[in-house]
């Protein structure tokens, strides 16, 4: 590659500022997951650190599962949001390391989970309660405690199946991990 | 120390991989529509995983090949996954014999992993093992259903044993890449994983009323070397096929 290549490829680049960063921020907080569109990606908490390199705006994004088949779409959503926006060639970077865990999903998240009918995460990741009988999981519909586990794997890679005793209503529980 | 890597990242994944293509041949065919759900989920975790290790892997070869070509393009000879995995679903009990007796070998190794001296080893892992605990406890909860559940259920379960006991002797040992990689911190290790895997295995299935097997034989096929029993080819065939036939085709 010549040297003059890198430049003319690189042409958007330019100085960023703090209220570049919260502008991206912003902009984040409207890049709905393609799967439960009411949460955002700051919400999920997938997005761990927004900066400024290189004349560029840089993300790091965490995959919420392994195989999470949303997480290309969630990627290409952020860089076509962000440069709408006028962020010029978005970096993103995906790192594994620390892994995603549900402790990460904001208190708005789970709210907005609730208000659309998922029952959000209970408890801590870091507690091994993954193994346990898992504590009492609360109906979106209703709010009764009088729940039952009907499969631990539901509609999508994160949440589990359940149904509500009281008004009998099968809901979604975004489990722990 | 690099070629030693490269292996140990294909076991890892291609068992991941064949594991989860394996339960895929389910989609459609489950015998309730929640058991369809984990099993694709479950499928879709270890696709996800095999991916991880794949890439990797790739980067190692530096040859120019990415995952995708390392899953699609390799013949049987070049793949590295235990045996245990290749063999065929055949009713509900083999197929939650196979997981089980997969989970509860691979719940111990990632565990391990966690702690690898390799950075990107131990990140993949700790992000596998959060889910393979989800997946260690369903096909234990399987396994005790179906063994200490009906006359017929329980015979199943005896017979499903008996058919893939033998390929658990993979599980039972380290080979010499594994003890150099686990010697520099890199690999779990493997005789640390066939004990906790035994202690696992005698647990749920005394739990399950199913007699544990006496330790299985050594036999000449070994999926590490890419000896591989007959199963492999087909699920290959059916894997690959559209990468072969229409290569670089994207959707
Ligand atoms: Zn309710």
């Amino acid at each position: 590659m010549q040297p003059g290549d890198l430049i003319a490829s690189d042409q958007g680049a330019r100085p960023g500022s703090a209220s570049d960063i919260a502008e991206a921020w912003a902009v984040l907080a409207e890049v709905m997951d393609p799967e439960v569109p009411v949460v955002s990606v700051v919400d999920l908490g997938i997005v761990r650190e927004v900066d400024w390199q290189q004349g560029h705006v840089h993300l790091v994004v965490t995959p919420t599962y392994s195989g999470c088949p949303a997480t290309e779409v969630i990627e290409d959503d952020i860089r076509q949001a962000l440069e709408q926006a006028g962020f010029a060639t978005p970096n993103l970077e995906r790192r594994l390391t620390p892994a995603w865990n549900t402790d990460l999903i904001t208190a708005q998240g789970r709210e907005r989970l609730r208000a659309y009918g998922i029952a959000p995460p209970v408890g801590s990741s870091s507690k091994r309660s993954l193994l346990g009988e898992s504590t009492a999981i609360c109906c979106p519909q209703c709010n009764s405690s009088n729940t039952e586990l009907l499969s631990q794997f539901g509609s999508t890679a994160c949440k589990a199946l359940y149904r509500c005793r009281d008004c009998l209503e099968p809901f979604d529980y975004f489990k722990c991990i | 120390m690099n070629d030693d890597l490269i292996q140990y990242l294909l076991r890892l994944g291609d068992t991941a991989l064949i594991q989860g293509q394996r339960l895929c041949e389910w989609c459609g065919n489950a015998p309730a529509l929640e058991e369809e759900l984990a099993l694709m989920n479950v499928g879709l975790d270890l696709v996800g995983q095999a991916r991880n290790w794949l890439e990797y892997a790739a980067e190692l070869l530096n040859d120019g090949r990415t995952a995708d070509d390392l899953a699609f393009g390799r013949d049987e000879r070049s793949f590295r996954n235990l045996l245990l995995v290749e063999q065929p679903n055949g009713d509900y009990a083999v197929t939650m014999t196979k997981q089980f007796l997969y989970d509860a070998w691979h719940f111990d190794v990632l565990q391990q992993l966690c702690n690898s001296s390799d950075e990107r080893i131990a990140g993949i892992a700790a992000k596998a093992l959060k889910e393979v605990t989800y997946h260690l406890r369903r096909s234990g909860e399987w396994i005790q259903r179906l063994g200490d559940g009906t006359e017929e259920s329980h015979a199943r379960m005896l017979a499903a044993i008996e058919q893939v006991w033998r390929f658990t002797v993979e599980l039972g040992a380290a080979d010499e890449t594994e003890q150099r990689l686990a010697a520099a911190g890199i690999a779990a290790d493997h005789d640390k994983a066939a004990n906790a895997w035994l202690a696992e295995v005698t647990q749920i299935f005394t739990l399950a009323t199913l007699p544990v097997p006496s330790p299985a034989n050594y036999f000449y096929l070994s999926g590490r070397k890419g000896l591989h029993t007959e199963h492999l080819g087909f699920i290959l065939a059916e894997m690959q096929y559209l990468p072969r036939t229409y290569p670089n085709a994207t959707w």
